[in-house]
């Protein structure tokens, strides 16, 4: 099929999940039948199997998807949304932070920053459910977690201070970022679930 | 679970930290009620100080990291990045930022220099820094030393955008001149500019620095926000551009949406209206020599 993915740019780290979801489709063998394209405005989303919300700093993010008019189309969209860390936090139901417009798409309590500041910041190999040929690298940068999920959600990984690694329905949310790692394994798993 | 290795620290997690910026507006502010204006605009981070570049200019005397105890207090108050300035090559200043718990500590110009020889070793740290750089010799040298994030100095405190587009325009200009050299020329080139040949290369390969690099110094408006964006800046520092200005709410969002939208100029149109006056604005060529900050170090 023809894939087209979107990236949610209004601020964060959008080349590299561009370059990350270009890198998982070539190893998917569609490269040439995909598009990879930022979404800034409504009309963006048009035709687009898969959104990305990448890492950048929540609050502005919100902010900026409630001045762009994107709340509402983000909420209806049909395809899959791919969440890292400050997307994570857009994704959920519930933020201890009521700056946050949650976009209500994945039920699940998420705690921003709770491993600390940037100091505590960390790399480190996970296992993730779901995702053969070993651990996975993950890179935590003032990265939330999950406290609670709901019945509907699949918790693919856990640390002690709570789920860093969601599925519900179409959609993935991790608190860390797979971008910067150079591993596709999860934006490979994702994309299969929305068809590739 | 038990985890086998955390590692802090590590390259990766501060340029990481650096790319989470981008698109980003960093304001700084020299107290809590400031950063919580900052925060509530929209900001990405705030950069704490103990008087904006404006005010260093005009008071005179010696520099300084900013007083701890205002850190914590802004620290406190918001729950975006908050960095921290410390004087060019002055690392116990740094280390007591990277003690607070600061961000990202900026190795900044605008303070006085506490080493006119070296630079902090910033790979000691495990926060990540960001330097200032007139052109692409001085950005390398600093992502050398450890920089995880570039920043084009401009000419702080001035509200005179002229000496942040020569400095991008150089930096982006000279990686564009990378692409016709071979590599023997590019290795003369880096010798020329006194920058690892590595890095050199790296940057004509990437066809940028290869961390994020921000425009700073002299932003005053949103139209000068954005034309810093069109040039090529990952994001923008505004200094003195925001609480000189007579509205400092209204011009902190307003430049949040030019930088937002800088590529189009209805909106800046827009977002420009009614902001009151923007902060006064200096004249470069009247600066002394002495008053001139981006030539402190190299």
């Amino acid at each position: 099929m023809d894939v087209k993915i979107g990236i949610l740019a209004l601020q964060g780290n959008v080349s590299e999940h561009i370059d990350a979801f270009v890198l998982a489709l070539d190893r998917l063998d569609c490269g040439s039948s995909s598009a990879v394209v930022t979404v800034r405005h409504p009309a963006d989303l048009e035709g687009c199997h898969a959104l990305a919300l990448p890492g950048g700093e929540s609050t502005t993010i919100s902010r900026l998807i409630d001045k762009n008019h994107l709340y509402e189309p983000i909420r209806n969209f049909s395809g899959g949304i791919f969440a890292t860390c400050a997307g994570m936090v857009l994704i959920a139901t519930h933020v201890d932070d009521a700056r946050i417009n949650t976009l209500n798409l994945i039920d699940m309590t998420v705690d921003r920053n709770a491993f600390g500041r940037q100091r505590e910041s960390f790399e480190t190999d996970i296992p993730i459910a779901g995702v053969d040929g070993g651990l996975f690298h993950a890179i935590f940068i003032r990265a939330p977690v999950a406290t609670h999920a709901g019945a509907g959600v699949t918790v693919l990984s856990r640390l002690d201070q709570g789920i860093v690694a969601v599925e519900q329905g179409k959609h993935m949310a991790l608190s860390f970022h797979p971008e910067l790692g150079g591993d596709t394994r999860l934006h490979e798993r994702f994309l299969k679930k929305i068809g590739v | 679970m038990k985890l086998e290795e955390l590692r802090f620290g590590t390259e990766l997690l501060k340029r990481g930290f650096a790319s989470m910026q981008k698109g980003g507006v960093i304001m700084d502010v020299v107290n809590a009620e400031q950063a919580k204006i900052a925060e509530e605009a929209g900001a990405v981070a705030v950069m704490s100080l103990e008087r904006v570049p404006s005010d260093i200019r005009k008071m005179g005397g010696v520099a300084r990291m900013a007083d701890p105890q205002k850190v914590i207090e802004i620290i406190e108050a918001v729950s975006i990045p908050v960095m921290g300035k410390v004087r060019i090559g002055h690392f116990v200043e740094a280390q007591v930022l990277e003690t607070l718990g600061v961000d990202m500590i900026d190795e900044s110009e605008v303070l006085t220099p506490a080493d006119e020889q070296y630079h902090i070793d910033k790979k000691r740290f495990k926060v990540p820094f960001v330097c200032g750089a007139r052109d692409l010799g001085e950005a390398l040298r600093r992502i050398n030393e450890g920089a995880a994030m570039i920043r084009t100095k401009g000419e702080a405190g001035t509200g005179n955008v002229v000496e942040a587009v020569r400095h991008m325009r150089n930096i982006m200009g000279e990686i564009r001149m990378l692409k016709g050299m071979d590599k023997q020329e590019m290795i003369d080139y880096a010798r020329d500019i006194e920058a690892p040949a590595e890095l050199v290369i790296e940057c004509s390969e990437r066809g940028r620095l290869p961390v994020v690099n921000f425009s700073a110094g002299g932003i005053a408006t949103p139209s000068d926000a954005a034309m810093m964006m069109q040039l090529g800046a990952d994001g923008v520092f505004v200094g003195s551009g925001i609480f000189k200005s007579t509205s400092p709410e209204l011009m902190a969002k307003a430049i949040v949406d030019a930088v937002n939208h800088f590529n189009e100029p209805e909106v800046i149109a827009r977002v420009s209206r009614g902001l009151g006056d923007a902060m006064p604005g200096l004249d470069i060529h009247t600066l002394r020599d002495d008053e001139v900050l981006q030539t402190r170090g190299r």
